[in-house]
């Protein structure tokens, strides 16, 4: 009975998907089925997003371990000096087990390599004595860290990534380019039309300077990143299966993250963020995303191929036709609860570059 | 035509139904013997699968620190980028279940190591959190067969015997929180991480030794792998006895039909296909009673394998659809065999050719000095492969080829060494009957060889485990009359409680002598690290095998150490030579012999383990007691400390339980002995009752010269049971021969131990006995129904004289 702790299941979406985690979504329908609907979403035990609560840094860098679910997720778009493209990725998610037991921690970590030789990637489960996440202030330092896999530093000036598996390593150095962008609500993004929610910020704004190893030497790269961090308690809506997740840094400097949860019906939210940070949540429906080519990566069909567009009668925000491609295909995951994450390039209205990923494609 | 011949040829089982009752025993016995043996090593072999994944993990390199690791060290060495998991491991009591408990961490061990059960999504229900950790509210996981009763969860992979748990949750069990049995290395370490020696005063220890149980238990396997083909070749005897018997039988309604008109060639099919129905019938039988046999025995099996190797084995047995397919294919393969040569006597048959009795015993002659040249060759192989092989390192399986030939070598030579006997026999004799009954029985030979042959394998088989088991028995329980020599032992719940014990019993016996130990590896071997107190004990009983003199005295001081015989034999080490243990190069002072141990040992002064190893297990006492205080003694020590039962046993039990396990070991192959010998009666009453039907010609005249039926009766008798004695007299040397191969080659390859061949004339004078016994049955009824044949009979054979 006590599933709805544990991590999702194999097979189900992860990240923000993790929202959607198939045994959240699972638990949800049987709370249906057995009539304890009544029993609301408080019935969990754990906290839940608040429209009225305001993000405070650097206090909210911090785990936050009353909520189920949270992670620090970091993509780099990097180039060698050959000029070929990489992407290097560094997540590490957070999941409380027990609502009376703030101590009963379970981490997470994913990290990838998008190489020109293949798709690397490396998977780490760890109890609280091998991960965490410490934060200490002024100066704001923070610590998060799942075996040697380390995100230290201060998101909105310097930080320092790295991780590795046994074929790759990357070890990298973050400066802050713009300010933090609260996603949503003034950081409180809605999920879907029934009102499920999360608290989201990122830092979309970071210049990387490293280097990166496959199994010969080292090799230096430099290129942009992006970090996500997100936490919430609630599952996602019953009939919601996947997401498709686009965060993308045009060639003007402005950024846009926007994502599609599929389900019985579309539900997207997007945020433009102007090249000085000036973000524009936007509304269901104003950003679109459509599959132009599909592919068969790992035995999943995936489309690789995307016609993203933007449309929202405000000033700031731009009108967009923009075609997304995969660099490489075979980013697939194939961790505990596999997906495909990599790095995307953008073409049309705007250039750019950025990661896309998509989960629940069975 | 092809219904009427073949219900012509089935007549002929409906008219001696003894022989077709023969046929299919001799084909359901030699089938069940080799399926039951095969059942019951599939079973086995099943068990050591499912422990596999637990073995490799075993075998994979660990990191040690002196002391021992605790879940810190996990976490600092998992900080430094050296992926590790934690392990526990124990035995716990639970109810009156002594259970060997391993603690896992779901979320690092890898899969092959965990029950498929217990993933990472059981995190839910594991106390992840340090501190947070519980026996109670961890789930444990067990064998489905004991998981209910000792509230675990039913785990179908694992094997019986073994609890498993959350890593820090075992600990808490075993009364030792936050420390570790050991920090495994995974196979796959990240491309970067710390170098070893920054993180910490840690070194990494190679994989041990392998101890593939697989490996180990091989002996075993093959030793009743052996003994089932032993018994089919036996029972296969019984098969070719009635089948050439029915054969002669129908020669007069074969030649009928042929004469008829039947092509050979049909004839030879709807032989062949009654050949099948009835293998097919007898492997039937023979299955389901292997699989009975196997059934009854397993539960023995599997306390042997325990007692010997650790190997736990479920006493429960699965039925497995390829034992079906295997045993009907062995009892169908085996009756083409054993009836090829009828059939191919068939087809050389002229078609009016009489029987021509001496004529076989002529060509049995040209046979049987072929066969003692084969014998010869395969007796020299033999001692090449018992005497030089070992020498040069070669396995186990040489041994075993070396028992095949040594067998089939002495068989081979039997029927040459049994003319050669009654020759002479004939030479000696003076009266013209005596002369008659040696040249007589020399005629039958070639009949009866086969027979015999299964008798003498089957007798020698029996002589060379008898003799091996009591040399193992004399040895064993001499050997336990020593080493537990203590008159209590004690194991204390935790360090704590050990201490106190400790401190309490001092005042109270005359010695207290601590059994600390640590495991490590020596050498790449793994071996279990003892520490003990100087003591006139160890001077006086300790069953040494070789060492250097004042062994004891310098022990103590710490300048070298005791190791057992296992060790001694897989390091090669002697008295005297060097030995590197972790922190530690030191000397050999002594060898100890330690029997029913399958693992290294090491003995040193209790302070050097103490010193070397803090991280040591100090909860084992054993206790010198004034003469008769022992009950009142253990009665205070459990009353006072209030103890569980378990905790303190006497000697008496000690040696009871190590008995018990003796025992069992050898019931099976006890078991299968006498299955075995059983046979071969059969196989002997079935030549018997084939010659006699063929010898009436020889005995009318005899018996027309005035002997009557009676004694000719008595005579054949006489015959069978002088034929079996002379078997007998030729078994005896074999089955020495057998019992040195097995004590002295065979068992230093699978157990690492040699020991002392020991004769029970007594136990051979039983077995000639028995021989004589099954001989003699054997022999009855044929002789009965010979003193009862109608006179008319013997008559009739002067009728048909030319």
């Amino acid at each position: 009975m006590s599933a709805d702790r544990s991590f999702p299941r194999p097979g189900r979406p992860t990240r923000r998907a993790l929202l959607a985690s198939g045994l959240g979504l699972l638990l949800a329908q049987r709370l249906q089925a057995q009539g304890f609907a009544g029993l609301g979403q408080g019935g969990t035990g754990f906290a839940l997003p608040d429209p009225g609560y305001r993000l405070r840094f650097p206090r909210d860098h911090a785990a936050h371990p009353g909520f189920r679910i949270e992670w620090w997720y970091l993509t780099a778009n990097l180039t060698d000096p050959q000029g070929r493209d990489w992407g290097a990725q560094w997540t590490l998610f957070r999941s409380a087990l027990d609502p009376e037991e703030p101590r009963a921690q379970a981490w997470m970590g994913h990290a990838a390599l998008a190489s020109p030789e293949g798709h690397l990637s490396a998977e780490r489960l760890a109890r609280p004595g091998q991960a965490g996440v410490r934060l200490t202030e002024a100066p704001t330092r923070l610590e998060a860290r799942i075996d040697e896999w380390r995100l230290t530093g201060d998101p909105e000036t310097r930080m320092r990534v790295s991780a590795g598996g046994s074929d790759f390593a990357f070890d990298l150095g973050l400066t802050a380019t713009g300010p933090l962008v609260l996603q949503g609500d003034a950081g409180y993004s809605v999920k879907s039309p029934g009102g499920q929610a999360s608290h989201y910020y990122s830092q979309p704004f970071l210049k990387a300077a490293g280097e990166v190893q496959t199994g010969g030497g080292a090799l230096p790269v430099t290129g942009i990143a992006w970090l996500d961090r997100e936490w919430s308690s609630e599952p996602l809506a019953a009939d919601q299966s996947g997401w498709d997740w686009f965060s993308l840094s045009l060639d003007s400097g402005a950024k846009l993250m926007g994502f599609v949860l599929r389900g019985a019906s579309r539900f997207t939210a997007a945020t433009w963020i102007a090249p000085d940070g000036r973000a524009t949540p936007l509304p269901d429906g104003a950003f679109r995303a459509e599959p132009l080519d599909w592919a068969k990566v790992a035995g999943h069909r995936l489309p690789l191929r995307w016609r993203v567009r933007l449309a929202d009668p405000r000033p700031e925000v731009p009108a967009l036709d923009l075609e997304v491609r995969a660099i490489r295909p075979d980013a697939w995951m194939p961790m505990l609860f596999p997906y495909w994450e990599g790095p995307v390039r953008v073409s049309g209205s705007a250039g750019g570059i950025g990661y896309l990923e998509m989960t629940g494609y069975e | 035509m092809i219904g009427a011949a073949f219900r012509a040829l089935v007549s002929h089982w409906r008219r001696r139904r003894l022989q077709l009752a023969a046929l299919i025993t001799g084909l359901a016995l030699a089938t069940a013997l080799w399926t039951g043996v095969q059942a019951i090593n599939a079973e086995a072999r099943a068990s050591y699968a499912r422990a596999a994944g637990e073995v490799q993990v075993a075998a994979l390199p660990q990191i040690t620190r002196a002391g021992g690791v605790t879940m810190e060290d996990f976490y600092t060495l998992r900080a430094g980028g050296w992926l590790v998991t934690p392990v526990v491991e124990g035995r716990v009591q639970i109810g009156d279940r002594s259970l060997r408990l391993l603690g896992l961490d779901p979320l690092t061990a890898p899969a092959a190591l965990r029950p498929a059960a217990m993933t990472p999504e059981t995190l839910s229900r594991l106390p992840v959190a340090n501190g947070t950790a519980t026996p109670a509210t961890a789930p444990r996981y067990a064998a489905p067969d004991i998981a209910a009763e000792i509230g675990a969860i039913a785990a179908p992979g694992l094997p019986p015997g073994l609890l498993v748990t959350e890593v820090t949750a075992a600990a808490e069990m075993l009364g030792r929180p936050g420390r570790l049995s050991r920090l495994t290395l995974l196979p796959e370490q990240p491309l970067r991480q710390a170098a070893l020696a920054d993180l910490g005063p840690y070194s990494l220890s190679p994989a041990a030794e392998s101890t593939d149980l697989g490996r180990l238990t091989e002996s075993f396997h093959l030793n009743l792998t052996a003994f089932g083909f032993l018994a089919f070749a036996v029972g296969l005897f019984v098969v070719h006895g009635t089948i050439g018997l029915a054969f002669e039988e129908r020669r007069p309604m074969i030649r009928t039909l042929r004469a008829l008109g039947l092509p050979l060639r049909l004839l030879a099919a709807l032989l062949a296909a009654e050949l099948t129905v009835l293998a097919l019938i007898g492997g039937g039988i023979g299955v389901v009673l292997g699989g009975w046999i196997a059934a009854q025995l397993l539960p023995d099996v599997a306390s042997s394998l325990r007692g010997l190797y650790g190997a736990e084995v479920s006493g429960s047995l699965t039925i497995r659809p390829v034992w079906w397919l295997a045993g009907l294919g062995m009892a169908l393969g085996g009756t083409w065999v054993a009836g090829a040569g009828a059939l191919l006597q068939l087809a050389r048959l002229p078609l009016l050719a009489p029987a021509r009795p001496r004529a076989w015993a002529r060509a049995g002659r040209r046979l049987a000095r072929l066969g003692a040249l084969a014998g010869l060759v395969l007796l020299a192989v033999a001692a090449l492969a018992l005497g030089v092989a070992p020498g040069l390192g070669a396995g186990l399986l040489w041994g075993f080829a070396g028992l095949a030939a040594l067998l089939l070598g002495a068989a081979a030579l039997l029927p040459f060494l049994l003319s050669r006997a009654l020759a002479l026999g004939a030479r000696l004799a003076r009266r013209p009957l005596a002369q008659w009954a040696w040249a007589d029985t020399g005629q039958q030979l070639p009949g009866l060889s086969l027979a015999l042959m299964a008798l003498m394998l089957a007798l020698a088989a029996n002589i060379g485990v008898s003799t091996m088991v009591g040399s193992f028995r004399q040895t064993f329980l001499g050997w336990l009359d020593q080493r537990l020599a203590a008159d209590l032992y004690v194991i204390a719940r935790d360090d704590a409680e050990a201490e106190r014990l400790e401190a309490w019993l001092e005042p109270r016996v005359e010695a207290v002598l601590p059994v600390w130990r640590i495991a490590a590896t020596a050498e790449g071997a793994a071996v279990s690290l003892y520490g003990f107190r100087d003591d006139p004990i160890y001077r006086q009983s300790w069953p040494l095998l070789s060492a250097l003199p004042e062994v004891w005295t310098r022990a103590a001081r710490g300048e070298g150490v005791l190791i057992n015989e296992q060790l001694a034999r897989r390091l090669d080490k002697a008295p005297g030579a060097s030995l590197s243990l972790p922190g530690w190069e030191t000397r050999v002072l002594g060898v100890y012999s330690d029997y029913g141990n399958p693992n290294g040992q090491v003995m040193m002064a209790l302070d050097r383990l103490v010193t070397l190893y803090p991280g040591a297990d100090r909860r084992r006492f054993g206790l010198r007691l004034a003469p008769g205080t022992a009950p009142a003694l253990r009665k205070a020590l459990t009353e006072t400390f209030d103890l569980p039962p378990g905790v303190v046993t006497d000697q008496a039990t000690q040696k009871a339980a190590a008995r018990g396990v003796f025992e069992r070991t050898f019931l099976v192959t006890g078991a299968l002995n006498a299955l075995t010998l059983a046979v071969a009666g059969f196989a002997m009453l079935t030549a018997l009752t084939t010659l006699s039907g063929m010898r009436l010609p020889q005995l009318a005249p005899v018996w027309a010269m005035g002997m009557g039926r009676r004694q000719l009766a008595a005579l054949e008798v006489l015959r069978a049971l002088g034929l079996a004695a002379l078997t007998f007299c030729m078994a005896l040397p074999v089955g020495l021969a057998l019992a040195w191969a097995l004590l002295a080659v065979i068992n230093v390859q699978a157990f690492g131990w040699r020991l002392p061949m020991f004769l029970y004339p007594a136990d051979l004078a039983r077995l000639f006995l028995w021989a004589m016994l099954a001989a003699g049955l054997a022999a009855t009824l044929p002789a009965l129904r010979l003193a009862r044949r109608p006179v008319a009979d013997l008559l009739r054979v002067f009728a048909g004289e030319r």
